[in-house]
């Protein structure tokens, strides 16, 4: 378990001072993929950098397992670090280094034998889908698969937790994609606890379970992810779960009553949603915004609907879309946005 | 032309390549190879702690040291290599036991050298991308492991082109050193030259200097890039 208590940093900088973390306080239970977004600047990375000390806090604790991380001496930081590994926007690998020499890296720094440690790195390129790939340097590989090797590197040491600082944010879509699932399957498959930096809503909802906003170095929400996700509370995650273009739709002057549709893994692709409620209930609703999109055969994204008719007309189409598994819809009151 | 090959002048200067030049292109070799080795074992170390003694870099060492450091290279550096020489004489004597002689101008060389290598290694360390270091810093690296297995290896191209230019610097002042008791094609071209006004003499002693130059130069350049991984497309 990773217990953040009352956790600053201030950054001097000329002129005064930064306040990158302002008394941050989480708790995140073992085996979970817990995701900290926030806009740039939010302090995220700063944040994941106290986690492993490679930022000392100005004040606050970062205990994990019972273990307060500012107590440790350099000596056993280091050991520690073997636990709590990290992967980077910027894979970080090492670019003289072939692939297996890359995942040995972190295995020679602990001091292990040399046959184990290709053994081991072998075994992990493996299981990151490198296993041709063992010879090649970074530079004759792909962002994805560099990313790849880092993952393998970042395993080499039987880690507990690993850290991901906008581990995707610099791959297309696609690739993208097969590095958040790649995190996910490893993290099903060996029980490790994820912390996901991001920026992007959408990797937040595609693989973690509970999630932190930040904001101006403030926590301003947490919580589980698809409630975040239904029913954001503050601007901040409003901002982050509503896509461009989302407020300004809704701000439009209209007769219609508006419902918001949040999809959270619905399988809704096969089914014409919009379409079946029209034939269903005889409810006739207008897209005014949509932003979904599939991953696998489940929809994500969200969707502003405009109903006319009355009061009933909009409960009863309420009324309907919940009822649809994983489906989350209210009503939007044009007021508070 | 036949004549001109007949004269006494060319007669004696084909004299002199035979008998001297061997001996006087070997001294160079091994003096500037020495000197340049010699240099590095020194200017390496020191570089690598300009570099990692920095705030917020991997060694913690107190400012004024590196400031220290800094002047006594800065010191060196800026002292003309010819009144290099003479001013570590005593220095020469004390080692060497001599100040003349092929052997003895190691000593100038090297000090000449080695803080000029120590700015090289500091320039081609500071190229390191500093995230990789921190990535190493993530993963438990030591300080030691830090300088010895990423920020050595990680600029390995980079030392080795400039390992290139010491070679070819430490090459001109070892000739340099032929007008006060230093050995070598510096001396034949001096003496021979200089004293003697066998032009020719000296022309080959320069011609055979720009190929040396040449050879350490382009063998550098070739390893530099052979040893470079980040090429794209290599096998
Ligand atoms: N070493 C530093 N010195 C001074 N200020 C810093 C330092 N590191 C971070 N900051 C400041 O702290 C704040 C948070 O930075 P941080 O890098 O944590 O943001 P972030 O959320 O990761 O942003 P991004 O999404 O752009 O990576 C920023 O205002 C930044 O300028
Ligand atoms: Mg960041």
């Amino acid at each position: 378990m990773i217990e953040i208590q009352n956790l600053s940093k201030t950054f001097p900088v000329s002129g005064g001072t930064v306040e990158a973390l302002k008394d941050i306080s989480l708790t995140i239970p073992d085996g979970e993929i817990y995701g900290i977004i926030g806009m740039s600047g939010a302090g995220k990375s700063t944040l994941v950098r106290c986690i492993n000390m490679l930022e000392r806090p100005t004040s606050g604790k970062v205990i994990i397992d019972g273990k307060d991380l500012g107590s440790l001496t350099q000596a056993q930081l280091r050991e520690e670090r073997r636990n709590i590994t990290m992967i980077f926007q910027g894979f970080n690998l090492l670019m003289q280094r072939n692939c297996l020499k890359n995942v040995c890296f972190p295995l020679e720094l602990a001091g292990c034998k040399k046959k184990e440690a290709v053994e081991r790195a072998t075994e992990l390129l493996e299981l990151v889908g490198l296993g041709d790939k063992l010879k090649s340097y970074p530079a004759q590989l792909s962002g994805g698969q560099q990313q790849r090797v880092a993952i393998a590197r970042a395993l080499a040491t039987h880690p507990k937790i690993l850290l991901c600082d906008e581990a995707t944010s610099a791959l297309d879509p696609q690739t993208t994609q097969s590095i958040l699932s790649l995190i996910k399957d490893l993290h099903d498959k060996l029980g490790l606890t994820v912390i996901v930096i991001t920026h992007q809503m959408s990797v937040v909802e595609q693989i973690c379970t509970r999630v932190a906003i930040l904001n101006h170095g403030s926590v301003v929400e947490e919580g589980v992810v698809s409630e975040v996700f239904a029913s954001p509370e503050s601007e901040e995650a409003k901002q982050l779960v509503y896509p461009e273009g989302y407020q300004q739709a809704i701000e439009t002057e209209r007769e219609e009553h508006l419902i918001r549709v949040v999809f959270n893994g619905a399988s809704a692709t096969q089914t014409p949603l919009i379409a079946k409620m029209a034939m269903e209930e005889n409810i006739i609703a207008s897209i005014l915004f949509a932003s979904t999109r599939s991953i696998g055969d489940k929809a994500y994204g969200n969707m502003l609907l405009g109903i006319s008719g009355g009061k009933e007309q909009i409960e009863k189409a309420i009324a309907y879309l919940r009822r649809i598994p994983d489906i989350h819809a209210e009503e939007v009151t044009r007021d508070h946005g | 032309m036949g004549e001109f090959f007949a004269s006494e002048t060319v007669q004696t200067a084909l004299d002199i390549l035979k008998t001297e030049f061997p001996l006087a292109i070997w001294e160079t070799i091994y003096v500037t190879v020495l000197s340049t080795f010699f240099a590095i074992v020194i200017g390496l170390p020191l570089g690598v702690l300009l570099v990692a003694g920095e705030k917020g870099r991997v060694l913690r060492i107190p400012k004024w040291i590196l400031h220290i450091l800094n002047i006594i290279i800065n010191l060196l550096r800026s002292i003309p290599f010819l009144i290099l020489m003479i001013v570590v004489f005593p220095l020469t004597r004390l080692i060497m036991g001599t100040v003349v002689g092929t052997p003895a101008s190691i000593v100038p060389l090297v000090i000449a050298a080695f803080p000029f290598v120590a700015r090289l290694v500091e320039s081609s360390l500071r190229e390191v991308n500093p995230n990789i270091i921190e990535t190493a810093q993530s993963m438990g690296a030591s300080p030691m492991q830090i300088i010895v297995k990423v920020m050595i290896p990680e600029s390995i191209p980079s030392l080795i082109s400039n390992v290139t230019l010491t070679i070819t610097t430490v090459l001109g002042y070892s000739a340099m050193s032929g007008i006060i008791g230093g050995g070598g094609l510096g001396k034949i071209a001096i003496n021979y030259g200089y004293y003697r006004y066998q032009y020719l003499v000296m022309g080959c002693a320069v011609i055979c200097l720009i190929i040396l130059v040449q050879i350490f130069q382009s063998v550098g350049t070739r390893i530099s890039v052979k040893s470079d991984k980040r090429l794209k497309h290599r096998k």
